[in-house]
């Protein structure tokens, strides 16, 4: 699978199973070491895809199997852009109790959204009512140099 | 996969090697947790060394596990984190409610 670091795109698309995860975090890690990211920001990207899926399958589309879960990733300038998208209703992010709160440390679930936030740059939600929830997704990389690039750059 | 659990002056050590993370690795630790804390053990060990990912669920099952062995008047403590399980713990502050040893030596003796 060649790339160019001008339009890379992939698109996956996955019913609503866990083991899907798995999955979903092999190929974007794949699509990063092919753009030749460095390993930890490699892994950061991959944990927090990870976790939008997860939240994806399990809290948006409730893990109803016939509900597909969308993961697109591009390149826009110098940032990665990952969207995850469910077929849920949608929640308020405000609403979702913070779990470095004392009172919260000791529950078992809830961190997932604190680490996208701590691993990508930026996060946001579009909420499509009845057609699902979209989680955007943004970090800044260093990318290498294009072919093409070098070659202008060795003419100038 | 199930975790093996061996014992060290009293303590049981569960030794989770690979993924701890949803749907892989975290069912099995519960399980282990769970079959230690029923066996009879008060003072459990967890040696992360060769564990590769962890994720939410993962860090969720280390705290239900701690939750539930000190309930039940138990403790557990962690042992040997490798970098990417400790960068988690910072950013959950996790580090602030487990007590993390570096060395199994070490880790006994703060049992007693």
């Amino acid at each position: 699978m060649a790339y160019s670091t001008r339009e890379p795109r992939v698109h996956l698309e996955i019913g609503s199973r866990l083991e899907n995860v798995e999955l979903v975090q092999i190929a974007v890690e794949a699509s990063l070491q092919q753009l030749a990211i460095e390993e930890g920001v490699s892994c950061q990207i991959g944990t927090a895809v990870r976790e939008a899926v997860a939240n994806a399958i399990k809290h948006g589309n409730k893990s109803d199997a016939s509900k597909q879960v969308s993961v697109d990733f591009r390149i826009q300038g110098d940032e990665i852009v990952i969207e995850v998208k469910d077929e849920g209703v949608g929640f308020d992010p405000g609403r979702v109790p913070n779990p470095l709160e004392p009172d919260n440390l000791l529950r078992p679930n809830g961190r997932g959204i604190l680490l996208i936030r701590e691993f990508m740059d930026r996060v946001e939600y579009d909420f499509q009512n009845e057609r699902g929830t979209a989680l955007i997704m943004r970090k800044h990389v260093e990318l290498p140099q294009e072919d093409s690039d070098r070659q202008e750059e060795e003419e100038e | 996969m199930k975790i093996p659990a061996r014992h060290n002056s009293g303590i049981t050590i569960l030794e989770p090697k690979g993924k701890i993370t949803i749907g892989v690795g975290d069912v099995a630790l519960r399980e282990a947790v769970h079959e230690a804390v029923d066996a009879g053990a008060q003072n459990i060990l967890i040696n992360l060394q060769e564990v590769t990912t962890i994720d939410s669920s993962g860090i969720g099952e280390l705290v239900a596990a701690y939750t539930t062995v000190t309930n039940r008047g138990g403790n557990l403590k962690l042992l040997n984190l490798p970098p990417k399980v400790q960068d988690i713990l910072q950013i959950t502050q996790l580090f602030t409610v487990f007590d993390v040893l570096d060395s199994e030596e070490e880790a006994i003796a703060s049992f007693s």
